[in-house]
């Protein structure tokens, strides 16, 4: 039995918990060394098993949908209120950070093993699990943007672990402050909402910004349009969305665990929550701008995620991709649809870079037991032959690829189709030749990851070895890091998400039922669920079709090319440069390199010019000039000070006090009638004085 | 009578004085300030004080001359010509300021409006002072008992030879 | 009858006397004689006043006179002995020749 008290006790334990891993793994780390990880993961279980009790109490019918708050500070009439948001969405939400988190956490014990700074690692993965339960359980956007900019701190330190290495130290300040883009934004829109309606808290914009009974921002649509598109952009820097992607990739330098945790599943799905959680108040003008972005994001990672050679990186372009997709659902008015697809792909983007990681891992230890330190084990043209090896990453690997291609069975298959579905329901709506701009590139997408996918699979395990040698030194990782391989394998299935519903066909089931729940987010979304609500009939069928024939697609054309080598994967690439495609793809569509001539190279110009005013000419001529006078004036007042002042005046004063003296010590005659004689005529004088008046 | 014979005490209590500081001759000067103090013990008499001019004259003129006369005897020869008292340059100076003093101190005197009442009749002082002394001033005669001890013990040690 | 300001003028040239004395002699005898003319020039005063102001009764100005020459007779005494002193010190008995107390 949950009651309201023991479930904020449940939350606060659940959001502290990790920060108590955090101060000791940083503070006390050396007491146990290594050994003390297993209180991090320890901790992490608490914290799974907290949230799991919590999912479980909704399934036995609680309702849990209430914020318990306190009063943080009062400024005059301001004041500002710290809370949890209790709902479906956030409970299920924490029990997904959980799952990751603490299998993270597992992972990481044999995947760091000997690791220099071990214990700050745990102590940062620790901060980062209590920034995303803030981001999670925050009522309000103010204390969500506190924990926002946190998961952002966490990330940088996570990515710059190893800093030696240049390129892990640029790729951190390259997210953190790729994200402080989009967070000026957020804050900017978080500011505007409470200049009109005076609430942080997502009930208090829910109650009052109501599109029906027209409150607070009636009259202004255009304003709330921009308010929402402002808090948008920080979900574009979070979830890596078109055109602020470029740090996701980049942030693969960091620990796989970290990719995983951070990169795949939890914080850059951050900004879909936040999206979702705006959702209500977010006008058609807007969710227009959402989808769109969503929808570029999708085609423009999956394309770019086709020539990537490292196995991380093409991850992260289908990280990107797979953002793009949940974001455009949100835009499409999907919510729910983004919200499934955010959970499950966080299952098996977890599962596909923990698997990445147990290859890695395997082909770095294999390296350097031949003596090579200079080959990239995360090429994957260093990989092949790895399946037999590695029997679990491979079947666990290829669960997530089946998964991630929306094959049926799985839990891939169901959230994505209900994310194509939304946006066939989306054109179905709206008879404009650009509304089914967005299925196209719904289904493109998902045709391309298929492909890229099945890539990475038939590159990395299939085919002949790239080296003999290393290959026969390969072996499987062991049973920490291949746990948690199985058990996200198992979560991929599409049976966990639809239980007790049995058929993997329909996205029935406790899931679908638990986020049912956000219909009762009235506002704008009240009006597009409706016609969607049809849509999705309308386009149930087609859409498993359509899905089916996309999927199948690249699969069989991964297969034509990777694993039975009908087509030559090179003189295809050929062909394809000789227009210009592959280059542009291989060079991510040079957003980088466009960046730098746009952005960076003005800017170091314009910090150059700037530069040398503040120093060529503000400090070195006008500061220092006057540290010259100032010279120059001391120098004078130091004459006049000495030579006039002191030797004059002062002086001066002495001699004639000296020549007084010498006087006047000739009345000190020794002869004692003298003094009578002195004495007496004083007297006279005050006898003279005190008469005369 | 009584005006002339103030009168002549007046004069030669003056006279002396201008002797006593005048003279060159020690011996003389000292000779001189007996007759002042004579002087003086008679107008202590003018002025009904018997006991005061009784003690004037044991006192000053039978003590306080005799000791100074040894003074000089002791510290000077006879016929010495050092015997001879010089004066300090500077004595216009002081004969200035002393000038000064006395007009001032004269005018003072003159221009005070002073009490002028009944002068009260009255024969014979000695009883009421020494009724005085042994009553309402006694611990002054105690204290002065004390004083001319200390001063004829001091008097004493001062006095005595440096190798005694 | 000699009034109270002819005392008082006769008790004024007395003090003037002895200040000149004291200020203009060298022999440290004849400076006590001034001393002496100036205590003279005080209970010629003390006693002029306790006449003219009629205090009859305790005298005060008379036993007041008593002291003073009691404290003349001990000063006397001490300062002839410093004299002779001064005098076996310095082998002279003028003031203005033991100037030791000067800067």
């Amino acid at each position: 039995m949950v009651t309201v008290h023991t479930l904020t006790l449940y939350g606060l334990i659940i959001l502290f918990l990790p920060l108590v891993s955090f101060v000791y793994q940083i503070f006390f780390g050396r007491v146990l060394g290594p050994r003390g990880a297993w209180l991090s993961v320890g901790a992490l279980a608490v914290t799974l098993v907290l949230s799991l009790t919590m999912l479980v109490s909704l399934f036995m019918g609680h309702e849990i949908a209430f914020t318990p708050e306190v009063l943080w500070f009062t400024v005059g009439d301001f004041s500002l209120t710290l809370g949890f948001q209790f709902d479906n969405i956030s409970v299920v939400m924490l029990v997904v950070v959980a799952i990751i988190s603490s299998l993270a956490h597992l992972y990481s014990i044999e995947y760091m093993r000997g690791d220099v700074r071990y214990t700050r690692y745990f102590g940062y993965l620790g901060l980062f699990t209590f920034s995303m339960n803030g981001i999670v359980l925050a009522h309000s956007l103010i204390m969500m943007y506190v924990f926002w900019e946190l998961v952002g701190l966490s990330s940088y330190l996570l990515i710059g672990h190893w800093f030696e290495k240049d390129s892990a130290a640029d790729a951190g300040k390259k997210a953190f402050l790729t994200n402080r883009v989009g967070d000026i934004g957020m804050f900017i829109g978080i500011m505007l909402l409470w200049t009109v309606t005076g609430s942080f808290t997502f009930q208090g914009l829910y109650e009052l910004i109501d599109v029906e009974s027209g409150n607070m921002f009636a009259g202004q649509m255009g304003l709330l349009t921009i308010a929402g598109v402002l808090v948008f952009l920080g979900a574009i820097g979070k979830s890596a969305q078109f055109p602020l992607h470029i740090w996701l990739p980049d942030a693969m330098e960091g620990p796989t665990p970290v990719s995983a945790l951070i990169h795949a599943a939890t914080m850059v799905a951050a900004g879909v929550y936040l999206t979702v959680r705006m959702f209500p108040i977010l006008t058609p003008d807007a969710l227009l701008v959402v989808g769109t972005i969503g929808a570029i994001t999708a085609v423009l990672g999956a394309l770019i995620a086709i020539t990537q050679n490292d196995i991380k990186r093409v991850l992260a372009y289908s990280t990107v991709s797979q953002l793009g997709y949940m974001i455009m659902a949100v835009g499409m008015g999907a919510q729910q649809a983004a919200f499934f697809h955010l959970s499950t792909h966080a299952m098996f983007k977890g599962l596909l870079f923990l698997c990445s990681g147990s290859v890695i891992h395997a082909l770095h230890h294999a390296l350097v037991h031949e003596g090579d330190h200079s080959t990239d084990h995360q090429d994957m043209r260093n990989m092949g032959g790895l399946r037999s090896k590695m029997p679990i990453t491979y079947i666990t690997m290829l669960i997530g690829a089946l998964t991630i291609s929306g094959v049926p069975l799985f839990s891939g298959f169901l959230s994505k189709d209900a994310i194509l579905a939304g946006t066939l329901a989306f054109a179905h709506e709206h008879h404009v030749w650009w509304a089914n701009l967005f299925p196209i590139a719904g289904f493109g997408a998902a045709a391309i990851t298929a492909f890229y996918m099945f890539r990475l699979i038939f590159m990395t395990f299939h085919g002949k070895p790239a080296n003999a040698k290393v290959n026969a030194h390969v072996h499987e990782s062991p049973a920490v890091m291949t746990i948690p391989l199985m058990t996200l394998a198992v979560l991929s299935f599409a049976l966990f998400f639809t239980l007790p519903g049995l058929n993997p066909m329909s996205a029935e089931g406790w899931f679908a039922h638990l986020i049912h729940q956000m219909e009762n987010l009235t506002g704008y979304a009240a009006l597009s669920w409706e016609h969607l609500e049809h849509g999705f009939h309308e386009a149930h069928h087609l859409t498993v079709q359509l899905s089916f024939a996309v999927a199948g697609t690249g699969i069989m054309l991964a297969i034509v090319f990777y694993l039975l080598g009908w087509l030559s994967p090179a003189a295809w690439a050929e062909r394809l440069k000789k227009a210009g495609l592959y280059q542009a793809s291989f060079h991510k569509f040079y957003f980088d390199e466009i960046y730098d001539k746009v952005l960076y190279q003005p800017f170091l110009w314009l910090t150059d010019k700037i530069a040398w005013l503040d120093w060529d000419w503000w400090d070195q001529r006008f500061i220092d000039s006057w540290g010259r006078n100032t010279v120059k004036a001391g120098n004078a007042s130091g004459w006049v000070d000495y030579f006039w002042l002191d030797q004059i005046v002062i002086d001066g004063i002495g001699r004639i006090i000296r020549w007084m003296g010498a006087v006047g010590r000739k009345m000190q005659t020794g002869r004692i009638q003298n003094y009578l004689m002195w004495a007496l005529a004083g007297g006279l004088i005050i006898l003279v004085l005190a008469n005369s008046f | 009578m009584g005006d002339i014979t103030f009168s002549v005490l007046a004069v030669l209590v003056i006279v002396t004085a201008f002797w006593v500081v005048t003279s060159r001759n020690l011996v003389h000067a000292a000779v001189a300030l007996m007759g002042t103090l004579f002087g003086v013990a008679g107008l202590y008499v003018f002025l009904y004080a018997d006991f005061m001019a009784a003690v004037q004259i044991i006192i000053y003129v039978g003590g306080i001359t005799v000791l100074i006369i040894f003074g000089v005897m002791l510290t000077q020869r006879i016929g010495d010509k050092m015997l001879v008292q010089t004066t300090m340059p500077n004595r216009a100076f002081a004969a200035i300021v002393v000038a000064a003093l006395f007009v001032a101190l004269a005018s003072l005197i003159f221009k005070t409006p002073w009490h002028r009442g009944d002068l009260p009749e009255m024969d014979g002082t000695v009883s009421i002072i020494g009724n005085a002394l042994l009553t309402r001033y006694l611990l002054h005669f105690e204290v002065a008992g004390v004083l001319l001890l200390l001063a004829l013990l001091g008097a004493a040690y001062l006095a005595r030879r440096a190798h005694g | 009858m000699a009034s109270l300001e002819s005392y008082l003028f006769i008790s004024l040239i007395l003090f003037c006397l002895g200040l000149y004395a004291v200020m203009t002699r060298r022999n440290g005898v004849a400076v006590l004689m001034g001393i002496e003319l100036i205590l003279n020039a005080a209970n010629l005063n003390l006693v002029a006043f306790n006449r003219f102001g009629g205090l009859a009764e305790h005298l005060p100005g008379q036993v007041f006179a008593l002291f003073v020459i009691v404290m003349a007779a001990s000063e006397a005494a001490v300062a002839l002995a410093i004299i002779i002193n001064l005098y076996k010190t310095f082998a002279t008995v003028n003031v203005d020749e033991a100037h030791e107390m000067k800067w």
